[in-house]
């Protein structure tokens, strides 16, 4: 649960939902990514550092080089936070139609 | 399968849309928002106030199969058109989560359909997410229960 918060944590921060758009179209290293920012390049290692912590991003050497790459399974499961959100209204509105239905036909 | 009911909810915001669309007419959708035994019925709690009027309020009541109280809820009405707009809060009472704004949206598409644009706002974005995250694993289970005896009696 605490790292789940984190990963919500993670993504409220603007640059850092930058970050992890550009990096989902194409996976780039750190100062290719910093040179898109006008941010400091230590302020995006940091950021780059959090979304790699909550598994957001993940790290591969390629030669000299580490890349970055979206981590597809944990972006799934911050798309998903909304679901049970989402179902339960479903639920409901599921219910709604039901009872109405019924009752236009008394 | 298309998703019947929409959110959306964009990271960061402190609101959030719901959107759904209705095999109902809308004067029959918005009644079953206006009309206290039937709130009851799909919301699955015990509606113990509900003024379908300007300056009017609400109160909303669930206990569990003990009579425990288990969820309690109030809030007050600032427009009430008929078939067309409903604009209210929303207060979990003995809960962190702050006081909704929600605006219910009524439409109509066909003769026989209807939509729902429902626009909830938070106090912040923490606690929206706080409030989407936190209670559903126990809200969700009872709404289900509620509705699967519900649905088990009307067939």
């Amino acid at each position: 649960m605490n790292l789940r918060r984190d990963v919500f944590q993670a993504i409220a921060d603007p640059t850092r939902r930058a970050i992890l758009l550009l990096v989902a179209s194409q996976s780039m290293t750190a100062g290719v990514i910093a040179a898109n920012f006008d941010t400091a390049r230590p302020t995006v290692s940091k950021h780059l550092q959090i979304l790699t912590e909550c598994e957001l991003l993940k790290q591969e050497q390629n030669g000299r080089e580490i890349y970055y790459h979206i981590n597809a399974k944990k972006m799934k499961d911050v798309a998903d936070f909304i679901e049970p959100f989402r179902k339960m209204w479903d639920d409901r509105f599921n219910a709604l139609e039901t009872i109405m239905k019924n009752y236009k036909s008394k | 399968m298309e998703l019947k009911t929409k959110i959306n909810a964009e990271n960061g915001a402190h609101d959030l849309f719901i959107t759904r669309e209705f095999d109902l007419p809308l004067e029959l959708l918005f009644k079953a928002f206006a009309e206290p035994e039937l709130v009851e019925q799909w919301m699955g709690t015990k509606v113990l106030k509900l003024e379908g009027k300007k300056h009017g309020s609400w109160q909303f009541e669930t206990t569990d199969a003990k009579g425990n109280v288990v969820f309690k809820a109030n809030g007050t009405i600032h427009e009430f058109s008929l078939n067309r707009k409903i604009t209210r809060t929303f207060e979990m009472e003995n809960a962190p989560f702050g006081v909704q704004l929600e605006l219910l949206e009524f439409e109509k598409i066909t003769d026989d359909t209807s939509k729902i644009n429902m626009h909830i706002v938070y106090e912040s974005a923490a606690l929206r997410d706080q409030m989407l995250k936190l209670p559903f694993a126990q809200g969700i289970n009872m709404a289900h229960n509620r509705l699967e005896q519900i649905v088990s009696k009307l067939k």
